[in-house]
């Protein structure tokens, strides 16, 4: 057989998002991928700058179901740093809370999704199981199962009743036995560590060089996180471990979030229990003019945003980084010289959201670039104006 | 007469039977998967519902072998199993049927071997050349496990004529089966393998592999085309099981207690491969390659040496 083109997508069992890889294989080895994203752009940047400060918590919060609280955390701690401000410790404590639970049931949902790839679906069905008690826990906290709407700008919106407490810890507890078992069951099965081991291998360099984030890059024996270099939140006040593998194949990939779900609950069990008295909100009022970054570790990795204040209720400029925009080049890396089959492991394996990645770029037929951001904007601008004169198409 | 063989039991009764054993697998798979899993008459609606939508025939692909694939899988499986029905209950057998019915059992791998190719579709040709690879890995090690009943009925009748014939291997496990003996359960380990691969389940799917191509050979089937395809791959269940019965637990046998026995063994059967499917994860065809002529070789070459030695 010569060189075919494989291609995955935009619509294909594999993936739950539209996005598209075209594999050139020869035989069943993959000599070249090409990705492409932007099918499910929804110009998010642009609507929060027509949102005031506190709404465009909601609006980020949309980015992705299971970031929905990255998103968030990173945005108030970008306005919370134009100030800048501190948050009421409650409030710190109550956001880790939310955010390592987020982690533990993203990381449940790869490895469901993984062992589905892998025609697992045992363990796809198993994690997911255990997922829902997490999404019970944060449906005790929050009042959601998804999109928490717990963050804003100064504090959180919720407080954590007291009696809901011992429920949560005890829900938290009657998962670590499953998942303790679900982790034998993954690390220790043989046949899984002939389909995962020395698959999709990305080296230390490798991981440096592409700016890998998060599991991906710790799974390389990049000791990176942000919860660590730059703690926020709760993260300095108690003690967890940085996992950290050194081979960066499928197999550590998984390794890593496997072992992290059982930090996340050690952190998450802390915090509930020495949840500290004191305001949820710092009540803060005008946001002054200036910038500010806020950038935290999601379960995929790092997510940053910029936002840009001029004094009145509305980011002038709001930036958003998620981490698989970083990760997903690294399969130029780890998917060349691989089978089909370990393709679409290798594809998953970074955990890859693409909803938070999208971006547009307007192009003619022979690439070259029509719009930059700024005629974006202007295109967008002109629009709204038709509107506002009732001339635009219906 | 042979019409009656070939409707009724050939293809109806195996086709009901096999929709029962779709039915044990999905519900045993959704309880093992804490679901509670499809109703009764799931895989019949399922089938009934594919009858009636609208067959399509991909641009560029070749018509005629594109709709005569799932026929030639189908009938593969329909002859094969009215061979097995008349030598279990009517003694009808013929010398040498034994190695017609492997020949018949590589027939719906070959044809979906040609939907695959016949399908103009990199995903069902990709299918289609991992289906060859599997094929031309399990056949050795499946060839010389059923090699194992022969040997051991040659030993007990002292015919070849008999031997070769599924109604002598039925006759001579009257005495004891023969999964009773070392060589025997060797040899029904390598088929049970075999079979797993042959009915294209976890972790053998490599052809189908839903996540990675789409079904592979039947990714541009659709309407009654499919929905032969998905019964071929039902009555399998049924036949390949019914196979091994013959082969290895005297058949199906249905005087007094013995009818519970051969159902629960039949349903133990199903069980096995319903377990294996739902606890591994897809090898992949270098794995399976490898496997099958590395370990799997190697055992029912054994069960074969042991065999000759009456063991």
């Amino acid at each position: 057989m010569g060189k075919t083109v494989i291609p995955i997508g935009p619509y294909h069992p594999l993936q739950e998002e539209p996005e598209f890889f075209t594999l050139t294989v020869d035989g069943e080895t993959v000599i070249d991928i090409d990705v492409r994203i932007g099918y499910n752009h929804r110009g998010i940047e642009k609507l929060s700058e027509s949102r005031v400060f506190e709404n465009s918590t909601f609006l980020v919060e949309r980015i992705c179901g299971i970031c929905s609280t990255s998103h968030p955390y990173a945005y108030t701690r970008a306005v919370e740093d134009i100030f800048p401000m501190e948050v009421p410790i409650r409030a710190k404590f109550i956001r880790t809370i939310i955010a390592e639970g987020e982690r533990i049931h993203s990381h449940l949902l790869w490895l469901g999704l993984a062992g589905h790839f892998l025609g697992y679906n045992t363990v796809y069905m198993w994690a997911w199981k255990l997922r829902e008690e997490i999404l019970d826990v944060m449906e005790i906290l929050s009042g959601n199962r998804n999109n928490y709407a717990m963050f804003k700008p100064g504090g959180v919106r919720r407080d954590i009743n007291a009696e809901d407490i011992p429920i949560c810890l005890k829900k938290i507890d009657s998962i670590v036995p499953t998942l303790v078992m679900l982790k034998m069951a993954v690390l220790d099965d043989p046949v899984l560590h002939a389909r995962l081991k020395g698959v999709g291998v990305m080296s230390y360099q490798e991981a440096i060089d592409f700016s890998a984030l998060g599991p991906t890059s710790r799974a390389s024996g990049v000791a990176r996180d942000v919860r660590k270099d730059s703690p926020y939140g709760a993260y300095d006040e108690l003690d967890w471990d940085m996992i950290v593998t050194e081979n960066g194949d499928v197999f550590d990939k998984a390794v890593i979030r496997i072992l992290e779900m059982f930090e996340s609950i050690k952190i998450t069990k802390y915090c509930l229990e020495h949840l500290p008295d004191g305001p949820i909100d710092a009540n803060i009022k005008d946001v002054p003019v200036g910038e500010g970054i806020g950038h935290i570790e999601a379960p995929r990795g790092e997510t940053f945003h910029y936002v840009k204040s001029d004094g009145t209720n509305r980011p002038v400029r709001h930036k958003v980084r998620a981490p698989t925009f970083m990760n997903l080049p690294t399969y130029k890396a780890t998917v060349k010289g691989q089978t089909i089959s370990d393709a679409t492991i290798i594809l998953a394996a970074i955990d890859p959201c693409y909803c938070c990645t999208e971006r547009v770029a307007v192009k003619n037929e022979k690439g070259v670039r029509l719009y930059n951001g700024q005629d974006l904007v202007r295109l967008c601008r002109e629009k709204t104006d038709r509107m506002r004169k009732g001339m635009a198409p219906k | 007469m042979t019409f009656i063989y070939l409707v009724i039991f050939g293809f109806l009764a195996t086709a009901v039977l096999g929709l029962v054993a779709s039915w044990i697998d999905r519900k045993v798979t959704a309880r093992v998967q804490y679901r509670v899993g499809p109703p009764f008459l799931q895989p019949l609606i399922d089938l009934v519902k594919l009858l009636g939508k609208e067959t399509l025939i991909p641009e560029g692909a070749s018509k005629t072998t594109f709709l005569l694939a799932p026929v030639i899988g189908i009938s593969g499986v329909i002859v094969v199993s009215t061979i097995f029905w008349v030598n279990q209950f009517f003694g009808a057998g013929f010398d040498g049927d034994w190695i017609v019915c492997i020949y018949l059992l590589t027939i719906p791998s070959l044809s979906l071997i040609l939907a695959g190719f016949a399908s103009a579709n990199p995903l069902a040709s990709l299918g289609a050349s991992r289906e060859m690879k599997l094929v031309l890995a399990y056949e050795l090690p499946f060839i010389l496990a059923v090699l194992v009943p022969v040997i051991q009925t040659h030993i007990q009748s002292d015919s070849w004529s008999a031997s070769i014939r599924l109604g002598g291997i039925l006759a001579a496990q009257q005495t004891g089966i023969f999964a009773g003996s070392i060589s025997g359960i060797l040899a029904l380990i390598v088929v049970i393998m075999c079979v797993q691969a042959k009915l294209a389940l976890v972790p053998f799917d490599i052809p189908e592999a839903e996540t990675e191509i789409v079904e592979g050979p039947i990714v541009e089937y659709s309407g009654p085309s499919l929905a032969i395809f998905k019964l071929m791959k039902n009555m399998l269940l049924f036949v390949l099981p019914f196979f091994m019965m013959i082969l290895f637990f005297g058949g199906i046998r249905l005087d007094g207690i013995n009818i519970l026995w051969s159902i629960l063994e039949y349903v133990g059967i199903v069980a096995i491969i319903c377990v294996i499917r739902n606890t591994n994860p897809r090898v992949r065809i270098d794995q399976a390659v490898r496997f099958f002529w590395g370990p799997m070789t190697v055992i029912a070459a054994l069960a074969v040496i042991l065999a000759m030695n009456g063991l």
